[in-house]
């Protein structure tokens, strides 16, 4: 049989595409567009080619920025996503303690970012600081804790920070996933003598196998894209040391005005974050997947 | 291998229950004897997977004890029971290889490897999946999935019993079949106590040599095909064993000849006589294929007006009307169908009467056959 094309259809997609160029696609090209040239002011540009790229590549503070990026972003996955599971596997599974579960994890995910950064800046003060003075009291430290003291404690506090925000996340997943395991698969556990260990292995954790990917690609992107967090709380101090990926961005295009280097950065930043996430996707698609030999 | 006693069970999923009603199953009481092939039969709804449940221990009954050989093994959960049972859908461990899935309830319970492999290899012959046991059980095709978790049922043989749960829903009739075989197959050759819950009678009767009929949380006969098919202990199982099921028409009984609305039908001596002392609503049972349809111009049998003639293949099922209640015949295709004016001729040896839907029976009968 032949076929009969139509490409009028094409026109159909016109309507979506329009709105994404718009919100996507010309954005994007203007930074494409800086990337590429040096711009003195109106009508003064120079075309450089790639030598913002080759700069930005070869500079050391974007280097470290990356580093600490990643060993965020890491951190953030390590913790989250078994804290994110175990709640999740300790949450009732019926009855009025469901709702009261799922809203009071809910609250974190709710808080505007800038609020967020206020309450973790109280609640660690070491003068009036809930946590903050609690931990001092205890007099254990050598240094007396303050998320501007030491960069150790700016890292813990921003990561707690994360770690209180999203992890309700990650358990709400990872709850939706384990309430859609029909119950045959826990009967057919039992009658096989499974351990609960063994549950969980073989049964719980392939079933949340999709929600978990999303749990990590979200968790991976937002994190790799932190910025509000460390803003409020450190603005990228002590010293660089909570200077992530964003932060250095931010100050390389509106503080130093430098928007030739930024954009190239820009599109960067965005390759690595696309790079990860597909390999992230890829790695969670097929693991446990395929022919043993 | 064990016998199974289900000694006065009764089971609420309310926790309270206090009206029969609430009851998922009112009172059963019931021996599945060691080696033997039961089927548990009943329509959607009737308390055949609780049944099940209750005797793999997935449940614990509100009432009553469940007894393996001697052993009361009523608040132990399934793993402490040894005991197999395969599910309705395909139950498998997505991330284990097909041997891995079945040599995991082996592994669990601490058996060497090497016994582990042996056994697996060996059910794998009977089941056909030696070529398959190193893929991954998640790729396969869903009979394949299905024969896997049977293999995890059959794979330990020290079990009491092997439990079914309607295990061939999901699979293609072809297949069904083959499967049936399968499963008849093993039960020969490894001797195994086991129990089927399906709502299809074919596969009840051809894989059992035991069919339980269960009604709304009772069992309300055991019996081989045969008896269920000849004597059905309540109109229930009349009803649902055959296709189409038996024919009640409502009567009352006057020496040896009932009046089913006017019209008389002749009964066995002996019948009519434990009619005449049984109390409750009286009913005629006939089989559709013990029934005789006659021209109008002989003298045998009842006059009957023919309603409907569905032609089934190999045999006719004539709808005709007595009384102005529908009666079925299944009539041998062939034979010639009366038009219009027909007799119906009810041969009274297969003629079966009930009281308020029990078999009306003799004390011999009811101490001597039927006992399990």
């Amino acid at each position: 049989m032949e076929k009969w094309e139509n490409n009028k259809a094409w026109f159909l997609v016109l309507p979506a595409f329009i709105i994404v160029a718009f919100s996507a696609i010309i954005p994007l090209m203007t930074v494409v567009n800086y990337s590429i040239q040096d711009i003195f002011g109106p009508g003064q540009a120079v075309y450089v080619g790639t030598e913002w790229f080759e700069e930005m590549l070869g500079n050391h503070r974007l280097h470290d920025a990356l580093w600490r990026q990643f060993l965020f972003s890491g951190l953030v996955l390590l913790i989250e996503i078994p804290l994110g599971i175990l709640i999740a596997l300790a949450m009732p599974k019926s009855g009025w303690g469901v709702s009261a579960c799922l809203v009071t994890l809910a609250l974190p995910l709710v808080i505007p970012w800038n609020v967020i950064g206020t309450i973790w800046i109280i609640f660690t003060r070491p003068d009036i600081g809930l946590l903050g003075v609690g931990i001092n009291s205890l007099d254990l430290l050598e240094v007396p804790f303050d998320h501007t003291a030491k960069p150790i404690y700016a890292w813990i506090t921003l990561l707690a920070m994360e770690i209180w925000h999203w992890t309700p996340l990650v358990a709400l997943l990872a709850y939706a996933g384990l309430r859609a395991i029909p119950e045959a698969y826990y009967q057919a556990a039992k009658i096989d003598g499974a351990s609960s260990w063994a549950t969980f292995i073989y049964i719980q954790l392939p079933k949340m196998r999709g929600v978990l990917t999303i749990a990590v690609l979200l968790r991976w992107m937002d994190s790799f894209l932190i910025y509000a967090e460390p803003f409020a709380l450190t603005g990228g101090g002590p010293g660089n040391t909570t200077t992530f990926l964003s932060i250095y961005l931010v100050k390389l295009a509106t503080m130093q005005f430098d928007l030739g280097p930024a954009a190239a950065f820009s599109l960067i930043y965005f390759v690595i974050i696309l790079l990860f996430s597909f390999l992230f996707y890829q790695a969670l698609l097929n693991v446990g997947r395929g022919e043993k030999t | 291998m064990a016998r199974i006693v289900l000694d006065k069970i009764a089971h609420s999923y309310d926790s309270n229950p206090d009206e029969t009603s609430e009851y998922a199953l009112k009172w059963i009481h019931s021996i599945f004897e060691n080696e033997g092939a039961y089927a548990l039969l009943g329509p959607s709804g009737c308390g055949k997977t609780t049944l099940l449940n209750l005797i793999s221990g997935l449940l614990t009954p509100s009432k009553g004890r469940v007894l393996y050989d001697a052993a009361d093994v009523t608040d132990l959960p399934p793993e402490k029971r040894n005991i197999a049972q395969v599910f309705q859908f395909p139950v498998l461990y997505d991330t284990m290889s097909v041997y891995d899935n079945l040599a995991f309830p082996l592994r669990n319970r601490g058996v060497p490897a090497g016994k582990v492999s042996t056994r697996v290899h060996e059910i794998a012959e009977i089941l056909d999946l030696s070529l398959v046991l190193k893929k991954k059980a998640a790729g396969l095709t869903a009979d394949a999935k299905q024969k896997v978790s049977l293999g995890r049922g059959l794979v330990r043989n020290d079990v009491a019993a092997i439990l079914f749960d309607e295990p061939l829903t999901v699979i293609d009739p072809q297949l069904k079949w083959y499967l049936r075989q399968k499963i008849k197959l093993i039960h020969e050759e490894l001797k195994l106590t086991l129990i089927y819950v399906t709502h299809d009678q074919v596969e009840a009767l051809t894989f059992a040599e035991k069919v339980a009929v269960m009604h709304e949380g009772e069992i309300v006969q055991t019996g081989t095909p045969k008896e269920l098919f000849e004597n059905p202990e309540h109109t229930f199982v009349g009803y649902f064993i055959g296709s189409p099921g038996m024919n009640f028409l409502p009567c009352t009984l006057d020496g040896t000849v009932a009046h089913v609305d006017g019209t008389d039908i002749m009964l066995d001596h002996k019948i009519s006589e434990l009619g005449r002392k049984a109390r409750g609503k009286l009913e005629l049972g006939i089989r559709p294929m013990y029934l005789q349809l006659c021209s109008g111009s002989t003298n045998d049998g009842v006059p009957v007006q023919i309603q409907a003639v569905e032609d089934l293949g190999s045999y006719n099922i004539v709808t005709v009307m007595l009384a102005g209640k529908p009666i079925r015949v299944r009539q041998e295709e062939g034979l010639p169908i009366p038009s219009d004016k027909a007799r119906l001729v009810f041969p009274p040896q297969w003629i079966r009467l009930y009281a308020d839907g029990r078999l009306v029976k003799s004390k011999e009968v009811e101490n001597g056959k039927v006992g399990k």
